[in-house]
C-alpha cells in the first residue's frame, strides 16, 4: 500500500433531503474499505475533527464528518458557527439522525466501499453516536465521554438534550465506550448505569474508564489531554472498527 | 462538559470583528469549553448581531477570575464617570438616571 488518500469538502444529501457540507477522507490505494461517520463535537466542524477524519483514512477507512451547523451557519468559520448554534440551543436529535443517515448513505455509495459503517463521536457527539446507533442500522459505534445518555441534564439546559437510554433496546450494533474516571459529565456512575442496561438487554458492548483522565482526554490541543489514555483509546477504536467494519 | 447554558441580553453599541466594525444587538454569556484559551472551561462572551450572520461576532474567553475582575472594572469605570454619561438613551436626567432599554434580559 502507498498510504495515498484523498480528502476534501463534499456536499451530501441529509436524511430530509437538505444538501449539507461534509468533510470526506478515504484511501485511494485499496478497495473494500469500511466507512466511519465522525460526529463533530459542540465546538464545531473544526480543524481537530477534520484531522480525525484524515486519521481514519490513513488507517484504511472512508471517513465522513457532516457539518451539523451547515444549515444555521453556512460558510461561517467553525467557531462562529458553533457560537450561533449554541445560542440557538444546539442541534435537535431528529436533525442529527437525518444528517448521519445522509452520511451513511454517502459512504455506502463510494466506489470501493464494503458496505460496513461505524459511527464515532466525542463529548456531545458521544451521546449523538449512541443516538444514531439506536436510530438506524449500523455495524459499530463508539461513544467517547458522551454525557446525558442516562442522566437528565440540568433543568436550565435546552430541551434538545434529553437522556436517550430509553432507546437502548434499539441499539443496532456493538458499542465501544471510552470514558474518564475523573469526568463528571458523564460520571462513572452514569456510564455504569448504561453498562448495566446494555447487559440486561444482552447488547454487545465494551466500556473502558481511564484512571487519571477526565473529560476530553483525546483532545491534543487542550489541557485535558491525557496521552496514555488517548493512545490506548485510539488502539481500542481501531481494533474495534477492525473487527466490525471488515468485509 | 458542554453546558449549553446561555445568558442572552440585548445590547446597544458597536463591536469590531473580523470584518471591521458593526452594530451590536445582543450578547451571550456562558461557561463552557473555550475555542482558544488554554483552559478546560472559561467564561465566554459573544457580542453579536445575528441579522448580519454568525461572523458578526466579537468573542472573548476569560478565566473566572478575569471575568469577575472585568465585572468589577465595568462597575468602577461607570461609577467614576458622570451618571448617565454613556447611557444609550442619550439624555441625562437631573440626578443621573438615563432612559434606556438596552441591557434587559431576553429569552434565549
Amino acid at each position: 500500500m502507498s498510504d495515498a488518500m484523498t480528502a476534501g469538502t463534499v456536499t451530501i444529501t441529509a436524511g430530509n433531503g437538505d444538501p449539507i457540507e461534509a468533510y470526506l477522507a478515504r484511501p485511494t490505494d485499496r478497495p473494500g474499505y469500511g466507512g466511519v461517520v465522525v460526529i463533530h463535537h459542540m465546538p464545531g466542524y473544526d480543524a481537530a475533527t477534520k484531522q480525525m477524519v484524515r486519521d481514519f483514512a490513513a488507517n484504511g477507512y472512508a471517513a465522513l464528518c457532516p457539518n451539523l451547523y451547515s444549515r444555521q451557519a453556512p460558510g461561517a468559520s467553525p467557531d462562529d458557527a458553533a457560537a450561533a448554534v449554541r445560542a440557538a440551543g444546539g442541534v435537535a436529535d431528529d436533525q442529527l439522525t437525518g444528517d448521519v443517515e445522509g452520511a451513511v448513505r454517502h459512504l455506502k455509495s463510494l466506489e470501493g466501499a464494503n458496505g460496513k459503517i461505524g459511527v464515532i463521536g466525542h463529548c456531545s457527539g458521544g451521546r449523538q453516536a449512541f443516538l444514531a446507533a439506536c436510530s438506524m442500522q449500523l455495524d459499530a459505534a463508539v461513544d467517547c465521554y458522551g454525557a446525558f445518555v442516562v442522566n437528565d441534564p440540568p433543568a436550565s439546559m435546552p430541551a434538545t438534550m434529553k437522556p436517550v437510554i430509553g432507546l437502548a433496546p434499539q441499539l443496532s450494533c456493538p458499542l465501544l465506550g471510552l470514558f474518564g474516571a475523573e469526568d463528571s459529565y458523564p460520571a462513572p456512575e452514569e456510564t455504569a448505569q448504561l453498562a448495566a442496561e446494555l447487559e440486561r438487554l444482552g447488547k454487545e458492548y465494551a466500556f473502558h474508564t481511564y484512571e487519571g483522565a477526565g473529560h476530553a482526554f483525546f483532545s491534543v490541543d487542550r489541557p485535558s489531554h491525557r496521552p496514555a489514555a488517548a493512545v490506548d483509546g485510539w488502539q481500542r477504536i481501531f481494533d474495534f472498527f477492525g473487527r466490525h467494519l471488515s468485509a | 462538559m458542554c453546558t449549553y447554558l446561555t445568558e442572552k441580553i440585548s445590547v446597544e453599541g458597536s463591536g469590531k470583528g473580523a470584518r471591521g466594525w458593526f452594530p451590536l444587538t445582543h450578547a451571550t454569556v456562558y461557561v463552557d469549553h473555550p475555542q482558544h484559551a488554554p483552559q478546560e472551561h472559561t467564561l465566554n462572551i459573544d457580542f453579536i448581531n445575528p441579522e448580519q450572520g454568525p461572523g458578526a461576532r466579537v468573542a472573548v474567553e476569560l478565566t473566572e477570575e478575569s471575568a469577575l475582575a472585568l465585572v468589577r472594572a465595568i462597575h468602577d469605570a461607570l461609577a467614576a464617570a458622570p451618571p448617565g454619561l454613556a447611557s444609550g438613551g442619550g439624555t441625562v436626567r437631573p440626578g443621573g438616571a438615563a432612559v434606556s432599554t438596552a441591557g434587559q434580559p431576553v429569552s434565549s
